[in-house]
Parts: C-alpha cells; structure tokens; sequence
C-alpha cells in the first residue's frame, strides 16, 4: 500500500459551499471528483495537497447530458461510465462513445468524471482531445456564483495546468450541435487501460452538397496538450471527401504535432501514428456524418 | 474498439469432481481465497504491533556522506530509526545472498542502485513511518553509475562493488558450458551458419501481493516468530541462523497464504532482516510491507541476458552445432537464486529438443548499477532465456534455409528411442515423445490451412503470422549432491499421519503461492492410500509444523515434493497392509490393494477399508508382531535425476499494418507434464504461464534512463497484460511419465511461461517476413513493431 502525506477531507454540500471552501483555502486545497488520476499521484507523493474537498456528493447537480437545439450540455461530474452509456450523446457524437470503450478500465469508469479529466490536463487524456475535436465550450464557476464561458484552447493552459482558478470550479462542457456532422476516435495504446501511445479525433460537417463545411481534429498524446490543428480544418473546408484529403490532413497532423520519446514509442512512431489515426478517424467520420 | 468475444464452450468428459486420486475437482484452498479469508502476511495482526518503513536511495551510484535521524527520531509515533551505521554495530550491515556474494542490508558506504535500502523507521502506525522517512537527511555524493551493460567492464568503469576485497573491475563471474573445440569444428564444416544477437529484457515478476514480513522476537523465551512471503520458509530459517546468529530451534517461519510468487520470493530480502532488527530493538512485534514501487524497483528481476546465438546445420536443414556468448547482468550484488553450482541456473539446457552433435556457451556476468536478482518469474532457473534463444535461433535458421519452421523442428527432434539422451553440455533428459506433441499443436491448429490464409492475406497485403516453439524443460531440483543452496541440499521431506477415523494430515516442505498443493498433494495421496482428497488436510508454510525441505520454485512441488508425498503414502500403505494381514487372518502376500481397502486375494468379500485400519491402529486390538501404534510416516525424498516436461506451442498473431499492433489470435499449448495428476490445475497453470509470455513478448520491460533511474516504478510504466490482450487459450496434452518419478509426473508450473515467449517473437517475426525482418528483440510494442518494419530495429538495451 502506497501511502499519501498527511491532508484534511470534506465533502462537498453544494457547488457554491464547495467554491467557498476553495474561495478560503487557496492553492492548498484540490477538489477530488473520481480520484483516479489525483489519488495515485498523492500515494507517489507526487501531488501534495493539505486539503481535499470531495465532490461527488454534488452528482445530483452536476451529473447531466442535456440537449438544447444549439448544444449537448454535459455536468462536469458526469461518469465515463454515463458518457458511455448515453444513446443521445452517442447519436449526436458518435466520437464520445469511441473514446469512452478504450478509456482505462469499467472500474475507472464506474467513478472517473469528464470534468477531473479536463481538469487533470493530462496531455495524454482521451476525453480533452474528444472535446479539443468537437470545439467545446467549458463554463468555469467562481465565487458569488460568477460564471465564465471558456473555449478548450483557453481552457487549456499546459500540462497538467488549465484556467481554472485557485477558487474556481469547472461545472459544465458545452458541445455546439452543427448540422451534417460525424465524428470518431481511434487510440494506440501498448496495452488496454494504458494512457495513449497517440490518440486522435475527428469530427466532420458536410454540407448539402456534400463538400466539407467544416472538420476539425483533435491529438492527444503528441505534444504539451491535446492539439487541435487548425491547419487541418483550413486545408478541409470547401473541399469534397476524399482520400487524397485525408493522407493531406494526416500529413498535416504528422508535421504539426510535436511528440517525445518515451516508454510508449518513438517520436517517429508517434507521428507516424498522428498521420495514420488522423486518416482513419477523417475517414470514419465522413462515412457517420453521411449516414 | 476492444472487443471481447466468447470463448469456446469446452465439454470436460473427465470432469466429475469427485477422484479419488488424480482427476479434475476444484482446489480445496478456493472457498478461503475466494470469499476473502485468505490470510496473507499484511492480515496478520498482533497485539502493540509496530510497522516498519524503509528509506531507499534515489540514486543507482552514490557515497553515502552521512545520515541525520534526529528529525525523523522526534516525529510523532516513531519509537526507533535505524541505518547503516546502526546495524554495522550488530554485524548485520550485510548479509550473505544465495549466490555466496554479499549483499548490503542497509547502505554504510555507498549506495549501488536506485531504491537500496538506506535507513528504515518503525513507528505506531504506517502513516507514520512513511512520513518519518521524509525527515530523514542523508548527504550523498554522486557517482558515475553503469547503466549500458555492455560498456561495464570498459577499463576505466566507475567501480561498484569497491567492498569487495582486490575488486578492481565490475566483473562477476564467467561461466561455459559445452566442447569449444569440437563446436567450433561442426561450425567449420557445417553448409549454413546462421548468427544472430538476441537480447531477453529485464523483467519482473510483478507478484500481485508485495513482498513483507512480521517479525516477532520474544526477548524471554529468546524465539523469533516470522511471518513472511517466502517460497521457501526452511531454507530461510536455515538462512536466518547462519546470518542472525539466532539457534535455528529458536526462529520459526511462517509463510501464509502467498498472493503469487514466480520467483519474486525466493531470495531473503533486507526487508526481512530489518523487520526482524527492529522487532530485537523494540521489543514488539513489527510489520514490514512494500509497496508497489519498492516491490518493482528492489526485488529479484529476472533475465538481462544479452546472448549471441549460432546455429550450424546442413543444407537440408540437420542441425548441427548451437553456439552461445553470453553477457549476463547480475545488478548490483549477484542475488541470483539458483543451486550454487549453477551460477548460470540451468541455462545448459540451450541445446532444446535438438539431437546434434556439438554445443558450447560461454557466459560473462557483471555487476551494473541496477537492483539485485536475475533468477525470477517463472523461468525455472534460466531455462526461459535458454529456451528463446534456441528457439529463436532455431526459426532464424528456418528462414535462412527458405525452410517451414514446424518441418524443420520435426527433422532434429530427440527421438523417442534415445532416451534417456544425455545431451552435449551434459544433462541426461529422463524421457520424451516429442513428434506426437507436435502433430497435435499442429493439428487442433490447423497447420496447413493457416499457412494457406498467410498466404492469402500476404497476397493482400495483411501481415498475419504463425510462430512455434517446441521447448524441453528441465525441473525438479536436486538431486543434492549437485544441487544446494549455501550448503543445503535440494531434497524435501513429507510427513504423513492418518488418524483414528481414517482421515488425514499429510505435512509438505514446500510451499504454495497459488499453485494448488492444497488440492494436489492431497490428491497424490489419497491415489496412494484411497483416502478421499477432502479428508486429508495439506499442511505447508510454517517450519514449525513440517518437514525440512528446500520449498517451491522452478517447478519442482510435484517433481520433488509430490514423489515425497507419494513415496510416504506408499510407506502408510505397507504398514496397513501388515495390520489388514492380522485383522483378516490371511498373510501379507495374501492380500491385494483395491484402492481404499486391502481385500483377500481371490475373496474381494473379505476385506478392510484404510479407514478400518485406521482405528485399528490406533485402537486397543492387537497388533502384529514389530508394529508399533499408529499409522503415519516420514521420509526425505532425494530425486535421482530432473524431469524433462515438453511442449508444442502455436501462436497466430495479426498486426495492424498502419499502427504495428499486434494482436495474438490464437495460441495452441500442447503440454506434456508426464502424469496429470489434476487437469484443471494443469490448465490454470498453463493459461497463467502463456498469459506471462504475452506481457513478455509483447509488452513488460524493467527499464533505466541513463542515470540508473528505474522507468518500470509503477504498473503504469510496467505494463502487465490482461484478459483483453490473450485470446481463448486452446490446450492439448500428450504423457510421457518420468521414469524415475514415483507416479511418473513431471513439473508443469512454468512450461507455459518458458515455451510462449519465443512462440509469439516467431509469428510477428513470420508476419514481418514481408518486410524482410529476421529478428526483433521483445518487448514486441507497437513503436517497436513498427521499427521492425522499417527496418531499423534496434535492441532494447
């Protein structure tokens, strides 16, 4: 048993209660939702915090997948596990339940949340590239109730770092709903449950006559964050499906990202495998968004 | 995404559950472990019970300045830190390793690998003495470390172990094996010659429970009492009274329940010594668990050989001639576990199943600045990396001959009629069928059609590739006279008592980690004496409690410890058969054995149960003349010889041409283990090992940066695999009884690990043929695939 330095735990009553408490006790403090990336790296002694402030009583409030005529609205703590199983979200982003199957393991997502693992920022983390891809909106709460709208890139700040403040709280994702659209995601890992040895996610939106109105691709696992290329997205637009344009995107995706080598791969294999998963993950979404 | 699909249903039409003797039931020891009374060491609970933490060097190489405990001594709940200095004051700074080398206990000089222990704290709670260690100030100074093993002996080469009296380099022992001139002889007039560089990867043995111990020293009746995770409780207390000083009648040590162990817990850890120090020191009983981390990054790993194989043969594909050189990293201190004449383990056995005519090896071990170890993880003392390199060598010469692998292997099998075959470096296989094993592998494979889909899908452009290995293992260590440990010959008692009302308590030297002795002594026994395996109770694990005997690893229970149980089942039998004489009134030779009851021969109405004779012998009745009460016996069963268990293996991997991942389809294990003595734990056994050689193969990997950090700390960084990376493993099984075993049963528990590695190298090899790769060093990942594809595989290490 790997054992955590000393630290004082509350639970949470409610959002505001819990900013409070945030609001008093500054960066000593961190709020733990399904605890599954925090709680190892407390036991390793990498993360030493001197408070945890429990969340997961508040899944009443901030567990939901809610559709509005604009947008998929998502509650931070909302399961892997919900996020798997929901028909709705599947329908709307196909790219969400791909990613949900290759992430860690059932136990992980019986408890992991979508809003610990944009918090965490971990650059190899599935579900920041999925909403890196579908341009999520990531609404941060404060004291006194005042709330800010964030985009990924904002959200974002480096490894392991985002925007949220000693005193804030990130409660909902927001998903813009686009007509046409079709997505998917596509994770090289050395073993199931192992973080990506390079993930990637597309999403596309055709138009009526069928031409890419907009795609965007999201990496993970290949540089400082997860990496939307925007060069990917000018180089589709306008331009008819086709495969020649996807080994174009894949091209793009292998020069912009800007992976290390390590314990999981080389930072050729890497590329390589941003070229080849942008391609696949291109192709899976234009056949989704025709259907 | 990751699918799982159904296994195959299987009919067991054997499976009735209920032998007297051998057959398939379900292990008596499942209930406790599955419903969770299991009672490992970390449940072990006494009263003012202390628990121990210890401080590890964060550095591979360093001198050790000093040591400042004062802030740690002050922490609240700590009642004793420990160091260095401390125990050099006891004599206990260093202890001896199985490998007659010494190994430092706690660092006084320097520190020679990350994660050596340095200092440890005991304290009222775990949290405590955890976060005591914080508080710990030592001073080092770096050193250069060696990392890149092949640079180890450079002149020049930081010096590791300077403890070492006239040490003046990081050599640590060489060792051949085989005729040098005579192969080199075969090899000078041989058609083909076939060389290729093979590297087997440090590994761990990754036991889901941690190594730890609970030392209890009672100062007035001067006895320590010792739980511990150890395969080999008796060899430990032998241990213990050499190095403590303690009289051995005074130390008994407990094993229970073993949450796996592959070799992970045969060596005495400093662990063990520091619980049982700061047990004397305070008085009170004291608890020493690792975690995760400490458990990957200081505990005996298992390979790091680096080996240059050669293979002679004609060109009709007769082998001739297996030559090897080896580099052998041996860590920091050589803590191989392994019979002292056998530094190498029995890596001599890398001539395979081959009939040839000359073999040679010659090995150079070294110390580097890496964690102590080397004979771990089921690999039956070296045999796993002997068994790939030849059956890696063996498919490199395949290819080099434009040969089919399985065709190959058939034409230079050992054939039945040789044996007993002594082979060239000196090892005498007790017996073997080998063609029939592989004709099975083959067929419930579907050999042929396989090779037609390859070809198929090669014409596609899909990589699909089948791998084989046909191993000969060599288990059940000793006999004594070549085999011991520190002077303790391998041999192991068994003790066996039948009560008044006929049930049972048969008392084993060695020791389960979840093999099933529970259940398969107590089958042994009862096909000798036709007691029911539910009425006999299996006791092992506590020196108290059983007979001396050297313990379990390199898979030799059933080899060693089974033929003792046999054996002492026999001498039961004999002794009821002389009271069953003088209960029907008829003569010994009068009587014949009908499993369970003797009866007259001729007159099967006239008979008497074993339990009958039970309670005579313990009853008021007569008995004959020169018998003495009771019916129970003792004996030490020294083997004459190993056993030489076999086996076809058939691996069908598919790999992702744009990602290099490789998926393992299907695996064929065909065992032959001599007498089965319980199907379903063979299996389980079986399953476990190819599961093993699928981490392997395809993912595990203890790793250093070049500063001697260790990158395997966690099982984040070292992967194990799990269910969604094996297929439905497809088994089979021909035997082949040894000869010499009492019941003709061979060992079985590490076939599987030693024979599937080379399996699976060989099919993605096979697959990558289009790519012209003839070789690509584990672990198989998918980065390393994908270098193998194009063309620039370089080794691991």
């Amino acid at each position: 048993m790997q054992v955590p330095a000393p630290f004082e735990y509350e639970r949470a009553t409610s959002v505001d209660q819990a900013i409070g408490l945030l609001e008093r006790l500054g960066s000593s403090a961190r709020l733990v939702a399904g605890g599954h990336s925090l709680l190892p790296m407390m036991k390793l002694r990498l993360a030493n915090f001197d408070y945890l402030i429990d969340i997961n009583p508040l899944h009443a409030e901030l567990g939901y997948i809610r559709l509005t005529a604009d947008d998929v609205r998502i509650g931070a703590l909302t399961r892997h596990r919900e996020l798997l199983e929901s028909d709705e979200l599947a329908a709307a982003f196909p790219i969400f339940r791909d990613a949900e199957r290759v992430i860690a393991d059932p136990v992980v997502r019986n408890r992991g949340t979508l809003g610990g693992s944009l918090c965490q920022a971990d650059p190899s983390e599935d579900l920041s590239a999925v909403c890196t891809t579908l341009d999520a909106s990531c609404v941060i709460r404060g004291p006194g109730g005042a709330e800010r709208v964030v985009t990924m890139e904002e959200f974002h700040v480096g490894p392991y770092e985002t925007a949220v403040g000693d005193d804030e709280m990130l409660t909902e994702v927001r998903l813009p709903l686009r007509a046409g659209g079709g997505s998917a995601y596509e994770k090289v890992e050395r073993r199931a449950g192992d973080w990506a040895v390079v993930s990637a996610g597309a999403a596309v939106w055709l138009a009526a006559d069928g031409t890419i109105a907009d795609a965007r691709v999201g990496l993970a696992a290949v540089g400082p964050n997860t990496t939307g290329i925007p060069q990917i997205s000018a180089a589709l637009r306008g331009r008819a499906p086709a495969e020649e344009l996807y080994e174009q995107a894949g091209a793009i995706a292998a020069r912009s990202c800007d992976p290390a080598t390590d314990q999981r791969g080389s930072a050729d294999y890497k590329r390589h495998l941003a070229d080849e998963l942008t391609r696949r993950t291109l192709r899976t979404a234009v056949v989704r968004a025709r259907s | 995404m990751t699918t799982v699909e159904e296994p195959k249903t299987t009919t067991f039409d054997d499976n009735d559950q209920t032998p007297v003797g051998f057959g398939r039931m379900l292990r008596k020891e499942d209930p406790r472990l599955l419903r969770g009374r299991g009672r490992f060491t970390d449940d072990v609970q006494l009263p003012g019970m202390l628990h121990l933490a210890i401080l590890r060097s964060p550095f591979a190489h360093a001198r050790v300045v000093s040591v400042d405990t004062s802030a740690a001594e002050a922490a609240p709940g700590v009642k004793a830190v420990v160091t260095g200095e401390t125990l050099k004051g006891l004599g206990l700074a260093w202890m001896p390793t199985l490998s007659n080398d010494v190994q430092a206990v706690l660092a006084t000089d320097k520190v020679r690998f990350q994660g050596q222990e340095v200092a440890f704290v005991v304290a009222e709670d775990r949290y405590a003495a955890r976060d005591a260690l914080e508080l710990i100030d030592v001073e080092y100074e770096v050193l250069d470390p060696v990392i890149d093993v092949r640079r180890s002996l450079e002149p020049g080469a930081p010096l590791i172990r300077d403890d070492l009296e006239g040490k003046t380099d990081n050599h640590c022992f060489d060792w051949e094996t085989g005729d040098e001139a005579e192969t080199e002889a075969v090899f000078a007039r041989a058609d083909v010659v076939v060389k290729e560089d093979i590297v087997y990867p440090r590994v761990h043995p990754a036991p889901m429970e941690t190594c730890g111990a609970v030392a209890d020293f009672d100062a007035v009746e001067g006895k320590l009492k010792l739980w511990s995770t150890t395969q080999a409780p008796h060899a430990h207390r032998t241990l213990y009274a050499i190095v403590a000083g303690l009289p051995e009648h005074k130390i008994q040590v407990i094993a229970p329940d073993i949450g796996g162990g592959f070799g992970n817990k045969v060596p005495i850890y400093p662990g063990y010594v520091c619980a049982i120090v700061g047990s004397i020191v305070t008085g009170k009983p004291v608890k020493w668990m690792e975690d995760r981390s400490e458990n990957l990054i200081s505990t005996g790993f298992a390979r790091d050989y680096i080996m240059r194989g050669e293979i002679a043969a004609t060109r009709d594909g007769k082998i001739l001639a297996i030559r090897t050189n080896v580099l052998a990293d041996h860590g920091a201190f050589n803590g191989t576990a392994a019979p002292v004449k056998y530094p190498a383990g029995f890596f001599g056995v890398f001539t395979g199943s081959y009939d040839i005519e000359a073999a040679y090896c010659k090995m150079t071990a070294v110390y580097t600045n890496k964690a102590p170890g080397g004979v771990a993880y089921a690999c039956s003392f070296r045999i796993t990396e002997a068994v790939y390199l030849v059956e890696r060598i063996v498919d490199c010469l395949a290819a080099e001959l434009d040969m089919d692998p399985a065709e190959l292997r058939l034409k230079n099998f050992i054939q039945p009629d040789q044996f007993p075959y002594t082979t060239k470096t000196g090892w005498v296989y007790d017996s073997g069928n080998y063609e029939p094993t592989m004709r099975q592998a083959m067929d419930i494979a579907g050999y042929a059609e396989l090779r037609a889909e390859q070809a198929e899908k090669r014409a596609r452009g899909e990589l699909m590739g089948i791998g084989i290995s046909f191993f000969t293992e060599a288990v059940g260590a000793g006999p004594r006279k070549n085999m011991d440990i520190l002077g303790l010959g391998m041999a192991d008692g068994c003790e066996l008592r039948v009560h008044p009302t006929g049930k049972a308590v048969v008392r084993l030297s060695v020791k389960t980690q979840g093999q099933g002795h529970e259940t398969t002594f107590a089958q042994i026994v009862a096909e000798e004496i036709g007691i029911p395996p539910a009425d006999i109770e299996v006791v092992h694990g506590d020196t108290d409690q059983t007979p001396f005997g050297l313990g379990t690893y390199g898979s030799r229970s059933t080899p060693v410890s089974g033929a003792a149980a046999a054996l002492v089942a026999r001498k039961v039998r004999d002794k009821a058969q002389i009271i069953a004489s003088a209960m029907l009134e008829v003569t010994v030779a009068d009587l014949e054995w009908a499993k369970g009851a003797f009866q007259v021969k001729g007159d099967p109405g006239k008979s008497v149960t074993i339990q009958q004779i039970a309670m005579r012998a313990h009853g008021a009745g007569d008995l004959p003349e020169g018998i003495e009460g009771g019916l129970e016996a003792q004996i030490c069963y020294n083997p004459s010889n190993l056993t030489y268990p076999h086996g076809a293996y058939i691996c069908v991997v598919d790999i992702d041409p744009g990602t290099a991942q490789v998926k393992v389809r299907r695996f064929i294990a065909v065992d032959d283990c001599g007498t089965r003595i319980n199907p379903m734990i063979i299996e389980g056994q079986v399953h476990g090992g190819l599961t093993d050689g699928v981490g392997m193969a395809l993912m595990e990997m203890i790793a250093f940066d070049e500063d001697g950090n260790c990158l395997g700390a966690s099982l984040m960084d070292y992967l194990i695999p799990t269910a969604l990376e094996v297929p439905d493993w497809e088994t089979g099984y021909t035997v082949t009884p040894s000869p010499h075993h009492p019941i003709g049963a061979k060992g079985v528990g590490e076939s599987a690990t030693v024979g599937s590695p080379p399996a699976i190298v060989n099919a993605v090899v096979d697959a990558l043929k289009p790519f012209g790769v003839r070789h690509a060093d584990m672990p198989l990942t998918p980065s390393r695939v994908w270098d193998a594809m194009r063309g620039r595989a370089t080794p691991p290490i």
